[in-house]
């Protein structure tokens, strides 16, 4: 995976994860483009796009769209599933999610991605595992006020 | 203790916003992100958002500054930091912090730190270098949570330079009683493999272990790695097919823990990763592929549910059944699979069935015939997406007789479509199509007309210039090659009388070029002389043409000036532009000015005849030769050609050890030959702009020269590869009737039929059902079902004309004589040659050439019977070079020195039957008692390096190690890199597998051995070799039409004149081939009358392709590859092999 988008309806980057290594312009260039072309197509449409030299595969989920682009010999069908399973692993931590929720706590999505997918390919597919690393870590927030290192040991 | 009140205090309010927000979704009411996404929600102009960010920033800078700040505090501002990055505002002043939070935060807020790193900085970053110490601390630490947040920060940013420094605590990550942790390293070494695949290689072994490990969460990880070694060389991992296969079996069968699945389909992401690798082993090797078709059927009869992730998985399993070595029984159920993505009502999966289908029509063309309704109503398909698609699938099956339709299908979309890159794509694909199979000059001319201005300026520059190529240099008839012109010109005097400021750049330049080039064959031109050329002033005059375009059209005016009435409107478009600013432009309207009022010289320049005359062009500039001669006499340098002098460059910065090798430039009383040898020419893909250099009225009057002239090579190689010569040598032994033949255009004879009884479901309108047989006309009748690779050769309409001129041998000789004798059946010739061509093209393959898969071994030795009337493929060799072993006739075979024999004796025992090169001793170093020398065994696959120490005193050495540096090269060890002692008067062996890394012509191998005579006293000698380029080399085994595709994909070339050998019975082109071939390991593809190919490879590495004609008494040699440096390198050591046989 090259990179993935967060994005609402309205245009507004909510997420944005890059796994090969691009120019800040560029980035802004590709983002300006990308949200425009996703924008304009219709709900009716395929989730796929062949844009410049990448696979696009986006779906939209309430007022956001989850956006990837995805090497050549890629799959787009599991492409899909990867957006949507981390919309699953999203719903599952936030308790039904909603847009709010991951503009408040954008760090928090990062954290929930950077334990799904690691430098662009699925790291973790269990559901049970991402989650247990995630809530590990904020099981530490928690015992701050008593010990900063203490780590619990595994359940 | 005050301290420790203070930060507590310090830290209550931040803990207060912290407890506020820690129930997951809550919103961070009072948090200062909070208030900042809150004012930028209510803001409405873009202006008081940048206003409201630049405040912010500020803030942000001022904060971090203050030392006050505690790392709590720190956190929150980063947040803020990352949401100003995200809303694209440089947050640049926090970076510096977010590499200080993540060393010196606590657990969660060096969380936050290498979060903020990680979407702040990228590889290249010189920040990073900071991070290094923090990343070593932390993955050495007891807390499981800070070596997670390391790993998964170096598993997406590392300094390359630095892997070495934390490689070996990965590594030791690898057996990690956690899997998270194991599971994560391996996922951070896969990084480092593709960021600097050297580095890991030494550990490959450990990646097997993690492939078997029990965990199948660090399993998984692990493939990410094997796909990507898998795909770089699949020869290296076949021993692994069976546990892949194993393991794809287990998870098919539901054999993982339930955690893996996902939407009760078990593990979906380990399949198609597991399915893809297969592939990639399976590929073009029967034995491999028979081992896994069970468990491929096996896959695709378990994707039954109805559900995304089974269809990507029933994807994904067709794409490898096609890819692997074919079964009739499994292709036959990947189709009908294929079908059902085609049929489904989800766009997503008529998209990918059309993908899937435009993959395998190229195999078998049969395929797309059930769809052909479906694939109409794809054509009109409101998604532009699915549009462009079904055109990429139309595009394969395109054949002479159902181009007309689609291509202007595609020229339909193309005036919809707006996005450049599917534009620049497509109209290239249309130019394609239409010189491959155009049905008539028509219909030719005015195609490529759209391609022009559809295509407009942004397209490749080799679609206009193989236009006015083909133009210029026609194909077989005379008669039609005058009517193309004449098509060419009227369309274009049409186009220049109505509106012009629409037109590109290009298109306007070609149009020129061919106005001034055969305006002459309008009828109308006697009689109206000044038309043509009052078209074209008007032109000149209108401000939208560039000035690149002005003096194309000048250049046209400057050809079009012979009679009386455009000599005085030559004079006054030359006085209108005497005094133009660009130079160029100047200098032409000089040129016409004086052509216009010398007569004498225009009756030499313009005359009739000279237009059909070919300019030869000293492109080895031997007209200078006196200059350089006495150039040279005066003292000066003598030329060098860019590698060489490259070489020496890198020469003066080190001491040169070796002897002066032999150079081949310069020495007076050669200088000739040297001319020839360094002749250079440019490549082929002229912009057109180059043509501006052909100032000269006599290079100017046939234009566009540059894009004409540069070959004189006859035409053998098309855009499918080799262009089989003799398909009307066998048009004349079985004529077909052209009856038989059905017309281009709407021929309802055996596709109709088939689209009756193919096409299920409603019966389609009448139109839809026209426009389907119009498109579907020839599919599948007459290619043959081929599986591996296809060997139809395309009939080429616009095949340029033969040039056989001068060659000796007789197949150049006959093909012109067929192709005078079928010159009158003009039409029929094109379309009936394929199956022709066919047969012809697999005789050969039987024949001509060593198998591509098979094992060269049962190759037939002996004479084979004479293929074509020279006789040829009998004089090449077989099988040769492609054997396992290679020869190295370069150096003696076999070293003659008694003192080498003992040594040579120590080679393990796997290497002893390989070719290798003599000994060479390495260093006379200090200590007489320690002796090295090496030896290189070329292995098919690697260059192994053999290391002899041998230790000549009574006493015995220790801990004797060897080291190798060289920035070109990659030197990994195979045994022996460590040895713990070596006892008085014995030998140790050493062996490293050696890559070279960038094509260059030699390169030194830098060493150092580091032992022990006394134990605790180490010592260390440096030694250094030469590696050349040529010991990098193996033979690349292509066929013909393998080789003709890669040509065409390659973009590096070099062109240059070699010497040829003459050598006893053999012809000279022959000889010089297998000198070649013996002394660099190059394949000889295929010789055909006075031309070879050729194809190498670097281990390793890319390919590099040679073309090679014998011209006068001089080899004509053409280089291309993908990489820059390898023609230039490769080239220098044809020179060298040449001039030392």
């Amino acid at each position: 995976m090259q990179f993935m988008l967060l994005f609402s309806r309205q245009g507004k980057l909510r997420l944005q994860k890059w796994y090969v290594p691009q120019a800040d312009k560029e980035k802004k260039k590709i983002t300006r483009e990308l949200v425009q072309t996703v924008l304009a197509r219709k709900p009716k449409m395929c989730s796929f796009l062949e844009w410049r030299d990448l696979k696009v595969v986006y779906k939209r989920y309430a007022s956001l769209y989850f956006c990837c682009a995805i090497e050549d010999q890629d799959n787009e069908l599991i492409t899909l599933e990867i957006i949507h399973r981390y919309v699953e692993l999203l719903d599952k931590y936030f308790g039904s999610v909603c847009e709010l929720d991951i503009i408040f706590n954008f760090e928090k999505a990062y954290f929930i991605l950077d334990e799904f997918l690691l430098g662009g390919e699925a790291q973790e597919t269990s559901k049970k595992n991402v989650l247990k690393a995630i809530e590990q870590a904020d099981l530490l927030q928690e015992n701050l006020d008593f010990q900063i290192r203490l780590f619990p040991a595994p359940s | 203790m005050s301290d420790v009140v203070e930060k507590t205090l310090s830290a209550l309010p931040s803990l207060l916003s912290l407890d506020s927000n820690a129930g997951a979704g809550k919103l961070s009411s009072t948090s200062k992100l909070g208030n900042l996404i809150r004012g930028i929600t209510e803001l409405t102009s873009k202006h008081d958002e940048e206003k409201l960010i630049k405040k912010e920033l500020a803030a942000i800078k001022e904060q971090v500054a203050s030392p006050n700040t505690t790392m709590r505090q720190m956190k929150e501002i980063m947040v803020r930091a990352i949401y100003c990055e995200m809303l694209g505002y440089q947050a640049s002043v926090s970076y510096i912090h977010a590499i200080k939070l993540a060393q010196q935060g606590s657990v969660l807020e060096k969380r936050l730190g290498y979060l903020a790193v990680s979407l702040f900085l990228n590889e290249s970053d010189e920040f990073l270098l900071l991070l290094v110490n923090t990343v070593l601390k932390d993955l050495q630490s007891t807390n499981l949570n800070e070596v997670c947040m390391a790993l998964t920060a170096v598993s997406q940013m590392f300094p390359k330079d630095m892997i070495p420094a934390i490689l070996p605590i990965v590594e030791e990550k690898l057996t990690h009683p956690k899997e998270v942790i194991r599971r994560k390293a391996v996922l951070a070494l896969y990084k480092f493999y593709l960021i600097a695949p050297n580095q890991v290689q030494h550990i490959h072994s450990k990646f097997r272990k993690a492939l078997c490990d029990k965990d199948p969460g660090v399993m998984t990880a692990s493939l990410h790695i094997y796909l990507q070694l898998v795909k770089e060389s699949p020869e290296s991992y076949k021993d692994l097919t069976v546990s892949f296969v194993t393991i794809l079996r287990q998870v098919v069968g539901g054999k993982l823990p339930m955690d893996f699945n996902y939407h009760s389909v078990p593990a979906p992401w380990l399949q198609i990763q597991l399915l893809r690798i297969l592939a990639y082993l399976g590929k073009e090797d029967q034995g491999t592929s028979e081992m896994m078709y069970d468990v491929l059927e096996e896959s695709l009869r378990r994707a039954e549910m109805n559900h995304n992730i089974t269809y990507a998985i029933l994807y994904e399993c067709v794409k490898s059944i096609y890819t692997v070595y074919p079964k009739a029984e499994l292709l036959e159920k990947a189709a009908k699979c294929i079908g059902n993505f085609v049929l489904s009502p989800k766009i997503n999966l008529k998209y990918l069935g059309l993908k899937a289908l435009t993959y395998v029509v190229a195999q078998d063309p049969n395929l797309a015939l059930p769809h052909q309704m479906t694939i109409i109503e794809c054509l009109d398909h409101s998604d532009i997406i699915i549009k462009r698609a079904t055109l990429e699938l139309l595009f394969r099956i395109t054949n002479a007789q159902n181009v007309t339709v689609i291509v202007e299908k595609m020229l339909e979309f193309l005036r919809q479509s707006s996005n450049d890159y599917s534009t620049v794509d497509l109209v290239g694909k249309v130019a394609e199509l239409a010189e491959k199979y155009s049905p008539d000059n028509g219909w030719f001319v005015q195609t490529m007309n759209s391609v022009f201005s559809l295509g407009g300026d942004r397209m490749q520059p080799d679609i206009p210039n193989n236009f006015l190529r083909l133009l210029a240099e026609g194909f077989d008839s005379v008669e039609e090659d005058r009517q193309l012109r004449l098509f060419a010109v009227d369309s274009y005097v049409l186009l220049l009388q109505g509106e012009t400021a629409s037109l590109p750049q290009c298109f306007l330049q070609v149009i020129s070029w061919v106005l001034g080039e055969y305006a002459h064959l309008r009828p109308d031109q006697a009689s109206d002389p000044g038309k043509v050329m009052r078209l074209l002033t008007r032109l000149l005059d209108q401000r939208h043409a560039s000035a690149q375009t002005r003096r194309w059209i000048l250049s046209a005016l400057t050809k079009l000036c012979s009679s009386p009435v455009s000599i005085a409107l030559a004079r006054d478009v030359g006085e209108r532009y005497f005094g133009s600013l660009d130079t160029v432009l100047r200098q032409r309207a000089h040129e016409l000015m004086i052509l216009s009022q010398d007569a004498g010289l225009r009756g030499r320049v313009l005359s009739a005849e000279g237009r059909l005359e070919h300019v030869e062009v000293d492109s080895s500039l031997s007209f200078l030769d006196g200059h350089v001669s006495e150039a040279l006499a005066a003292g000066a340098a003598p030329y060098k050609p860019p590698h060489q002098r490259q070489e020496e460059l890198a020469h003066e910065k080190a001491l040169s050890l070796e002897p002066y090798g032999l150079s081949l430039p310069v020495s007076l009383s050669t200088c000739s030959i040297t001319d020839r040898l360094t002749d250079r020419q440019s490549p082929t893909r002229l912009s057109i702009s180059s043509s501006v250099s052909g100032n000269s009225t006599e290079l100017s009057l046939k234009g566009g020269s540059t894009t004409l002239k540069l070959d004189g090579v006859k035409r053998v190689w098309g855009k499918e590869g080799y262009l089989v010569q003799q398909p009307k040598e066998v048009v004349e032994e079985t004529p077909l009737p052209p009856t038989e033949l059905p017309s281009p255009l709407g021929s309802f004879q055996s596709p109709v039929s088939q689209t009756q009884t193919a096409s299920p479901g409603p019966e389609p309108d009448q139109e839809r059902q026209q426009l389907a047989s119009s498109l579907f006309v020839g599919v599948g009748t007459h290619h043959s079902v081929c599986l591996m690779g296809r060997t139809e050769a395309a009939p080429q309409r616009f095949r340029r004309k033969p040039k056989g001129t001068g060659s000796s041998s007789g197949t150049s000789e006959h093909s012109s004589n067929s192709s005078h004798s079928s010159s009158g059946t003009a039409a029929g010739n094109t379309l009936d040659s394929t199956t022709a061509a066919t047969g012809q093209q697999i005789s050969q393959h039987a024949l001509g050439h060593p198998p591509v898969n098979g094992n060269p071994i049962v190759e037939t030795p002996g004479p084979l019977p004479p293929v074509r009337d020279g006789g040829v493929a009998a004089e090449i060799p077989t099988g040769h070079t492609d054997s396992g072993t290679l020869a190295d006739p370069n150096e003696d075979p076999v070293p003659v020195r008694p003192r080498d024999l003992p040594l040579i004796s120590h080679l393990p025992a796997e290497l002893s039957g390989l070719a290798r090169s003599k000994l060479t001793t390495l260093c006379p170093g200090p200590d007489p008692g320690l002796a090295l020398s090496s030896c290189r065994v070329y292995k098919e696959d690697a260059l192994v390096l053999v290391v002899f120490v041998s230790n000549n005193s009574d006493s015995t050495l220790h801990r004797v190690a060897l080291r190798f540096t060289s920035k070109q090269l990659e030197v990994s060890c195979v045994s022996g890199d460590l040895v713990e002692e070596v006892k008085g008067h014995s030998v140790a062996t050493c062996q490293y597998a050696v890559v070279m890394m960038r094509a260059s012509v030699d390169v030194e191998l830098a060493g150092l051995v580091s032992y022990q005579r006394v134990p605790g006293q180490p010592r260390a000698t440096p030694f250094s070799l030469r590696l050349s380029l040529k010991h990098f080399i193996r033979p690349l085994t292509v066929s013909t039409g393998e080789y003709g595709k890669m040509w065409l994909s390659f973009s590096h070339d070099v062109k240059q004149n070699l010497r040829l050998i003459t050598a006893g019975d053999q012809s000279p082109l022959t000889a010089t081939l297998d000198t070649l071939r013996d002394r660099l390991h190059l394949h000889v593809v295929d010789i055909i009358g006075s031309e070879g190919i050729v194809a190498c490879r670097l281990l390793r590495g890319q390919p590099c392709l040679l073309h090679c004609r014998v011209h006068a008494d001089s080899l004509a040699v053409w280089l291309r590859s993908p990489i820059p440096e390898f023609p230039d390198s490769l080239l220098y050591h044809c020179q060298k092999a040449l001039a030392e046989a």
